[in-house]
Formats: structure tokens, sequence, C-alpha cells
């Protein structure tokens, strides 16, 4: 045992105080209930502002979202003026021409599921959100990337704005956005357009600024003005980070269809998957999810591939490009024609379509009374002996009805006795950091998260926030907490990081095991790749539903969507970390006499450890985008706070919730991103 | 050297860069009055950072100025302040006699346009841009007409060699013709002076010396006043007219290759030329022997052979070969004249070579 460090001790001083202060006050005190009348009416405040807001200005938004009412209809009246079979052509062709082959195959089959099921209409009218959202969005990004690539006063201004708007919950702004704009499918546009436009910010930021610096003077000396160098030097160059900066506005508007439909809800897809959901229909709300996903994909793909062209010498590339949509013109006016005088490709017959929802059903329902023991025992073995201890503390689990035994003084004194133990054997073994997180874990599961002081809570967290990244991250971290406590929420913000934190580190554990097996064999990559895939460019309510669909609702259901979404990142970045690193260093492990096991647990992983850490980042980030989502399947966390405060038109509550959130998330990034720089910076991965 | 090198095309006066001037308030004044490396040494201290000091030379028409120093040593800061990419701090830069530092921005842009090209370390490519496009870009920022510059840039293109890559991309080609292409499109507006910033040192060293080559062939064709940055001794004393040697922001020695080896102006010099295989980079003027007159029978070379190549003529004409500029005869090198030179050099490398008594023993 080396002698503990200054933070060492600090740390050990907090964990006994917590341990103590639990025995001595006991649980009910104030120091683990944070008193309500310490609580600031923030929620009252910012109602009353609100109202005054509106009245003050509400005829000017009115007015503007009447504006923005014609172009939207005029694009929703296109689309569902246009033959399904035109549309349908035009984006195969469109497809074919961007990528090739199997993107226009598939492109084909998937808009064709949208016709045969018979969502024909209500797909167009969710395409013409995103078809008018996706293009003003990434208008108003990039003027915004441009002006805070321009001005370094623009760009502090941007990048928290930037921050807020992703971390904080869509729940959350779609009230405001509905008092001030008033019912309507506008309300859903707008939603989407702030919800969809930080990536094109950020990545126009980036791309303008990655360009590098003599090519600049390249086109100085070619005597450009300054005009020049941003359109036909900076812009040009930057164009590809910008495009994939377009693509995830793309995905965001498409996540954002369902949500903005809990407002705007008109006969649209979002509106489908969401009152078939509310009924329990589950395979109805299955197949209109679906088509969500395949549009998302389509399109996904689609900006995908054009944002990364694959480069053939130029005359040849003109020329099939030339042909391509002298094709496509010529094409699609054919169909235009033909669906002139053959009325099914015009509008696709009633008597065609194909919805399966009734097997699917029966199916689901086949399976739930078939499996139910099991499905039952699952449910419960992990609600009882993982996330129960967790949210509220093993002393409080621990009955004869879940366990199927007392929890006797002598148990809890053995629990002591043993955790004791096993703390300080650790603490010889692997050090006293070893030993402390023992003892953390230890008195988390005996008390629960939510039994903790508050406290020791946030001195804890600005303890680590001021080892991972300074004082100013201390303080930021201080700060928020400092909000949750007084705005009256901590107790919500409490289950929102028992809930997250547990899907989080479940995901993460799995995630990065199925990384490495990944980056150990390409088989294994191959298999994942397309799961990859296709979970991230899921929208987030349409993973929830084959969850809801066998396990109901309740906080289970909630964790394993949860963990669904969020378990992606933390696969992805481990692989990314194993198979990116420097080929020399496993030379010389492998010549030196590594193991295939030392040299994964002895050099490669010690090596990806900051890139998998940036994937713990988003695993986080993921995670909490999802637990709103989530808390439609009844939570009790600040997610559910944010959707009763849109549900009863609360204002307040909803955005201090959706605030309590963003907070949440952007401790967890800062703290994670700030780890893993510095343990890039030590291996030299990146400059000091 | 050659007579017509006399008119001046570029110099620079009392040349500043100074980095976080606002460290040292008092710079712009005592600039004019104070003792250059003094003020370098107070600028220093006071946390502002001196890239170049007072660095004055001149770039006469025609002539290939290279500028060699390590990195840090302030060279491409200058090179970036005659063509004001980077803003000297103090100073002038004249181009045909006028002050470049006076000019506004548009009179800089045309000035960019038509009287300066400039080659890159890293090439400096448009990576959006096909070959064709690259070299064209500058014509087409100033709105030449199409079939105008599909003659400059045909005629660049195979000056370069790079017919037949007209549409590939930058990253379809090899470090070399990426630079054949920086160095195309750098000429393909037909520029007075031609900066070129350590254009082969991102090269393969065979590929660097093909190049070297290649770009003196295009300068015996074009003339150009040019400017070079190497790091590369040995690069400079191959292609250098006249060089300069830098060293901390500062000009440490001006002169030939030949004046530089023979005279090497303190330890730091001395420490390049210390390596340096005099008989490649002495030239046949550098070694005439005073005392031989020219006769009809010796065999005749040009004034700038290097004297390698002199050595196995000297060894079958005792008498000693006569050294032409042009048409007229300069002068006779004879093996007692060579000799003479390298001993001469050996005197000057001190302590590592054996002293001359001690060998005589």
């Amino acid at each position: 045992m080396t002698r503990p460090t200054r933070i060492q001790m600090v740390w050990a001083l907090l964990l006994a105080l917590t341990i103590a202060a639990l025995f001595i006050q006991g649980a009910t005190d104030w120091i683990v209930a944070f008193p309500d009348q310490w609580v600031v009416p923030i929620t009252p405040w910012l109602n009353s502002g609100m109202a005054w807001f509106i009245d003050q200005f509400g005829a000017a938004f009115r007015a503007f979202s009447a504006a923005v009412g014609v172009p939207m209809k005029a694009v929703r009246d296109l689309l569902n003026w246009l033959p399904w079979s035109v549309t349908l052509t035009l984006v195969t062709l469109l497809a074919y021409a961007v990528s090739g082959l199997r993107l226009a195959i598939f492109s084909f089959f998937a808009i064709l599921y949208m016709v045969v099921i018979g969502y024909w209409q209500e797909s167009m009218n969710s395409l013409a959100l995103v078809a008018i959202s996706v293009p003003v969005a990434v208008t108003l990004g990039f003027v915004l990337g441009a002006l805070g690539y321009l001005s370094r006063t623009a760009e502090r201004i941007l990048q928290p704005m930037m921050d807020m708007l992703q971390t904080i919950p869509a729940f959350a702004y779609l009230l405001p956005i509905l008092l001030l704009f008033g019912f309507g499918p506008v309300v859903g546009l707008i939603a989407s357009i702030l919800y969809a436009f930080p990536p094109t910010v950020r990545n126009t930021m980036l791309g303008l600024s990655r360009v590098p610096e003599e090519v600049v003077e390249a086109g100085l000396m070619a005597g450009a003005t300054s005009f020049q160098i941003f359109w036909r030097v900076r812009v040009p160059i930057a164009m590809r980070q910008i495009l994939l900066g377009v693509n995830q506005t793309t995905m965001a508007a498409f996540s954002m269809i369902i949500v903005a439909s809990i407002i705007g809800g008109t006969a649209d897809i979002g509106w489908e998957v969401l009152s078939t959901m509310r009924k329990a229909q589950f395979g109805e709300s299955l197949l209109a999810g679906l088509v969500i996903a395949l549009m998302a994909m389509v399109m996904d793909r689609i900006t995908w591939a054009a944002a990364n062209p694959k480069r053939t010498p130029q005359d040849a590339e003109y020329w099939r490009r030339v042909k391509i949509w002298g094709l496509a013109i010529a094409f699609t006016l054919g169909v235009a024609l033909l669906s002139q005088a053959i009325p099914a490709l015009a509008e696709y017959p009633r008597a065609w379509e194909y919805y399966p929802a009734k097997h699917l059903n029966d199916v689901i329902d086949y399976i739930i009374v078939e499996f139910s023991a099991s499905i039952a025992t699952i449910k419960n073995t992990a609600f009882f002996f993982v996330m129960l201890p967790v949210k509220i503390g093993l002393t409080q689990t621990i009955s004869p009805f879940t366990w199927g035994f007392e929890f006797t003084d002598g148990l809890r004194m053995a629990y002591g006795a043993g955790a004791a133990v096993l703390t300080l054997a650790i603490w010889a073994w692997r050090g006293m950091n070893g030993g402390l997180l023992t003892a953390f874990v230890a008195t988390l599961l005996y008390f629960g998260l939510t039994g903790l002081p508050w406290p020791m809570l946030v001195a804890m967290a600005t303890l680590l926030g001021w080892q991972l990244g300074g004082p100013r991250l201390a303080l930021g971290t201080f700060l928020g907490l400092a909000f949750l406590l007084f705005a009256g929420v901590w107790p919500q913000a409490m289950l929102s990081v028992y809930l997250c934190g547990l899907a989080v580190l479940l995901s993460f554990t799995l995630g990065a095991g199925l990384g490495i097996l990944a980056a150990e064999n390409d088989a294994v990559s191959a298999t994942l790749r397309p799961f990859n895939d296709t979970m991230q460019t899921m929208p987030l309510f349409v993973i929830l539903i084959p969850f809801v669909m066998i396990f109901k609702i309740g906080e289970f259901t909630a964790l394993l969507a949860i963990m669904a979404y969020a378990i992606v990142p933390a696969i992805r970045y481990t692989e990314h970390g194993l198979r990116n690193i420097s080929k020399e260093t496993i030379e010389a492990a492998t010549a030196i006499g590594c193991t295939r096991g030392q040299l994964l647990w002895r050099v490669k992983l010690p090596l990806a450890l900051p890139v998998m850490m940036l994937g713990l980042n988003q695993t986080i980030i993921f995670g909490i985008a999802m637990l709103v989502i989530a808390a439609l399947v009844g939570t009790s966390d600040l997610g559910q706070r944010v959707y009763i405060g849109l549900g009863n038109g609360d204002f307040g509550v909803g955005i201090v919730a959706g605030f309590g959130m963003a907070i949440i998330a952007m401790i967890a990034d800062r703290m994670t991103q700030s780890w893993s720089l510095a343990r890039q910076r030590a291996l030299g991965l990146i400059a000091k | 050297m050659a007579m017509n090198h006399k008119d001046v095309k570029l110099s620079c006066r009392h040349l500043w860069k100074v980095y976080a001037e606002d460290r040292a308030p008092y710079f712009k004044d005592e600039v004019r009055t104070g003792d250059a490396p003094t003020l370098a040494a107070r600028l220093s201290e006071d946390g502002a950072i001196p890239a170049a000091v007072d660095v004055g030379f001149d770039v006469h028409v025609g002539e290939i100025f290279v500028i060699m120093g390590l990195s840090g040593s302030g060279k491409s800061t200058v090179v970036r302040c005659l063509s004001r990419l980077v803003e000297p701090t103090y100073g002038e830069v004249l181009l045909d006699g006028e002050d470049l530092l006076k000019k506004n921005k548009k009179e800089l842009i045309d000035i960019r346009r038509h009287k300066m090209g400039m080659v890159f370390q890293s090439f400096g490519l448009m990576p959006h841009l096909n070959v064709y496009d690259n070299i064209a870009f500058p014509l087409s920022l100033q709105g030449v007409s199409r079939a105008k510059r599909e003659e400059r840039v045909g005629h660049v293109i195979s000056l370069v060699g790079l017919e037949g890559r007209e549409s590939a991309f930058p990253n379809e080609l090899s470090g070399g013709q990426q630079q054949r292409v920086g160095i195309a499109r750098s000429l393909a507006i037909e520029p007075d002076v031609w900066f070129l910033d350590e254009p082969f040192s991102a090269l393969d060293p065979l590929i660097r010396r093909q190049m070297q080559d290649e770009f003196l062939r295009i300068q015996l064709m074009l003339k150009k006043s040019i400017v070079f940055i190497t790091h590369d001794f040995l690069e400079a004393l191959r292609i250098a007219d006249r060089m300069m040697i830098m060293r901390d922001g500062r000009v440490v020695q001006v002169g030939t290759p030949a004046e530089l080896i023979i005279n090497p102006a303190d330890d730091y010099v001395s420490d390049f030329t210390d390596e340096v295989p005099m008989v490649r980079v002495l030239k046949a003027e550098d070694v005439l022997d005073p005392d031989a007159t020219p006769t009809n029978g010796m065999p005749e070379q040009d004034c700038k052979t290097d004297v390698e190549a002199l050595l196995p003529l000297l060894a079958s004409n005792k008498d000693g070969i006569k050294i032409m500029r042009g048409d007229t005869p300069l002068g006779v090198v004879t093996a007692n004249s060579v000799i003479r030179a390298l001993a001469h050099q050996d005197k000057r490398r001190g302590a590592e070579t054996p002293h001359p008594e001690a060998a005589a023993q």
C-alpha cells in the first residue's frame, strides 16, 4: 500500500461521512431528501414569463406559422398528387445515380413496402415534413456555421446553444413551440427544424476550419479575393464534411417525425405509430414504424453516398451522369404517362394492399402466452436482483416477497463485514482507488442511489469533475447539480441517473465485449455491422415497439430499450479503437512474445481505452436521448416529468425537467471527454 | 557571376516579423534606432516572438536565390512576408522598385494574379479539382477566357511533363506528380517572381534529385527570378546562384555557394560546409590558375563545370584546361591550381584535418 494522495483522502472522507450520516440521521432526514421549503419556485416564474411573452408576441408567431403553412401544404399536395409509381421510379433512380445497383434495389423495395402496406398517403405526408424541414435546417445550419467560422464571437455564442439544443430532449421544447405557434403540422415542422439544424452548423464550422492552411495560401497566391477564397476554396474542400452534417440533419429530422406528431398529429406515419401504440396494437405500430425506419434508411444511405462519391476519372464520370440523368428523366416521364393510362399505377388499388397486422399480432400473442413464464422470470430477476438494489438499495429490496427471505440484522452485519473485508482486500491488491470504488459500490447497493444523501453526492460529483477536468468542470458540475436541487427535481434526476446509468453500464460492458470480438474476428464484425447501421438510423420510437410488445410497460422495458439503442456506439468505438492501433506497436509486442490474450489485455486495450471512452461518452448521450422516449412506457424520472409537462400544457414543468436532463447529459459528456483527452495526451496519441 | 544578373528584381530591407507584438509595445519606436540583435533579444525576453529580424537581401533578375536554414530559422516567414501571406511587422519589400507593403488589398491581389507564383511544401493542391482545373485555377479566378486558359494550361502541362494526366485528381497522383501540378499551377500565370517553399522536401531522395534537375531545366528556359527555400544544404548548393543562410530569424551570410564554402562567416555556416565534398561544389571558374595562360592545344570547358568533372581531363593534360565563358576564354585551370584551392580549403577546416606541418614531416 502506498501513501494515499490528497484527493484519495477526500474521497475516503466523503464516503465515511456518507455512511455516518445515513446511520446517525436516519434515512428520512433532510440530508437524504432536499427540504421542500428550500426549493425555488422556478416553474411558476417560467410559466408567467411565458404567458407574458405570448401575450406580447403571440400574434407575430402565429402569423409566421400561417406563412410557413403555405409552402408546407404545397409540398404535401405535390407529393400526394404525384402517382406512386413516379415517386418510386424517381427515388430508385436517384439511389442508383448516387450509389449503385444495391441501394437502388433496397430503395425500390422500401418504397414499394409503403405502397403495398397501404400507408402511402401517410408516408407522403411525413415525407413532406422532412422535405421542407431539411432544406430549411440545412440552409439555416450552413449560414450559422459559416458565421461561427468567420467570427469568434459568433462561435462562442453558437457552441453552447448547439449543446443545449441537442441535449434538451425535443419533447421539452415542443410545448413552447405549441404555445407560440398554435396547433397543426407547422409545429412539427418547426420542432423538427430546431432539432435537426445543429449537426449542419457543427459540421460546417468543422469543415471550414479544417481546410489545410497551405491550400488557402495557394489560393491567396493565385490572387483570390476573400469572396473567392470562401466560395471557391474553403466551401468546396469542406463540402464532404458539410454533407456529412446534412446526412445527420436528415436523420434528426426523421427521428422527429413521431415526436412531432404528438402535438401536430395529423394523418402521417408518426401519428399512426403513436396512436396504435397507445391502443396496444403492436402489430400495427410495428408495421407503421417500419415505414419510418425504411424511409430513414433510404434517405440516410442516399445522402451518405452523395457525401462520399466514388471518384472515377472525370470524363467517364461525366458521361455516366449524363446517361443516368437522361435515362431517369425519360423513364420517369414514361412511367408518368403510363400511370395516366393505367389507373393502378397512379393510385394503388385497395384490393392489392396487404396488411399483415393481424397475423403479426397473433404471432406476438402466441409468443407472449407460450413463453409467459420465462418472460416473467427474466423480468422479475432483473428487477429484483439488479434494478431495485441500485434504485432503493438492498435494505429496502430484500423481503420474503422478492428475495424469498428477510434482511435480518445478522445479515445486515454480515453484509457490512463482507463489504469491509472486500474493500480492504481490493485496496491491498489493486491500490486505494480500487478500494474506494468497492466501498462506494457496496454503500450504493445497500442504500440505493435514491437513498444516498444529496450533499455527499453533489460533493462527490464536484470532486470527480475537479479530478477529470479541473476547476472549471468542477464549478460547472456544482452549479448544474445545484440547479437540480433548487428547482426541486432532484429525486427525479436521481431516478434518471439510476435508469440511464444502469443501462449505460450494462450496454457498455456488453457493447465493449462485442466490440472486442468484432475487432478480433472479421466474421463477427461483418455480422454486427448491419445491426449497428440499422439501429443507428432507426427512429428512437420504433426501437421501443418490440420491447413493449413482449415485456409490456415498466422500467425494465425502458431499460432494455435504452440499452438497445445505446449499445451501438459502445460496439463501434471499441472495434474502431482496437483496429486502429499502430501496426508497429502490435508487431513490437508480438516480437517480444505476447500471447494473443496478453496482446489484447496488456497492449491493445490500454491503447484503445481513450477511444473506448469516447464510445462511453456517446453511449451516455444516446442513453439520455432514449430516456425521454422511454418515459412513454412508464418511468418516474425526469423524462416522465417532461412528458407530464407536455400532457398538462404546463410549460414550466416540462422545460425545467428538460433542462435538468440537459444538465446531466452535459456533465457526463464533459467528464468522459476530459478523461479521454487526458488519456490520449498521456499516451501521446494527440498533441499536448 | 553572369552579367545580366545585376538588375534587382525583388529586394527587402530591414524586414521584421514579430509575433505577439503586443508584449513589446516599444518595438515600433526602437526598431528605427536600436541595434537589431539587442532588440531581438529583448523581444524574446518579453515573450514576443521575433521570427524575422532585420532581414535584407536582393534578388536579381533571372537568378535563383536560395534561403537556407533549419526549421524555425524564419525562412518560411521571410518568403511569406515577400508575398504578404504573412504581414511583415516592419520593413520594406520592393518589387521592381515599388514597396509592396504600401499596396492596398486590391493592388496586392492584382500583383499576385500577374507577377507572383508560389510552390508549397505539401503541394497545396485543391483536392476537389482535377489536374487540369487545379492548374487553371489561378486563371479562372481572373476570368481568363476559355481558349486562352486552355493554351496556357496546355503549355505548362507539357513543360512539367504531365500530359495525359489532366483528368486525374490529386489523391491519385504520386508526390512527385503532385508537385509537378503545383509547379505548373504556379507557372500558369507566367509570373516574374517565383517563390518555392521547400518544394521537394516532402519527396523521396531519388525523386527529389530528379525534380531538382527538372527544375533547373525549366529555369534554363524561363529565366524567372526565384526565391527558393530549403533546409537541405546540398540542395541549396546544387541549385543556387546565390544563397542566404538564416538562423533564429537572422541573416547569417549571403553569397555564392563557392564564397560560402571558401569563406564561411562563422562556425554555424562551416558546420554545414565541412561535410560538403569540395570537388563537387567548386566550379572551374573558382579554381583558375593566375600564372597560366591559355594556349591553343588545351581542351575547352565551360566555366560552370564541376571541378570533379575536370579531374580526369587534368590527369591527361599537364598544361591545363582552357575555361570558357560563352565564346570568350576566361583563364586556365591546372592541376596545381586545383590542389591549391582544395588545400586552402582544408586549412580553413581546422582541427579535424591534420596540421600541414605535421603532414609534411
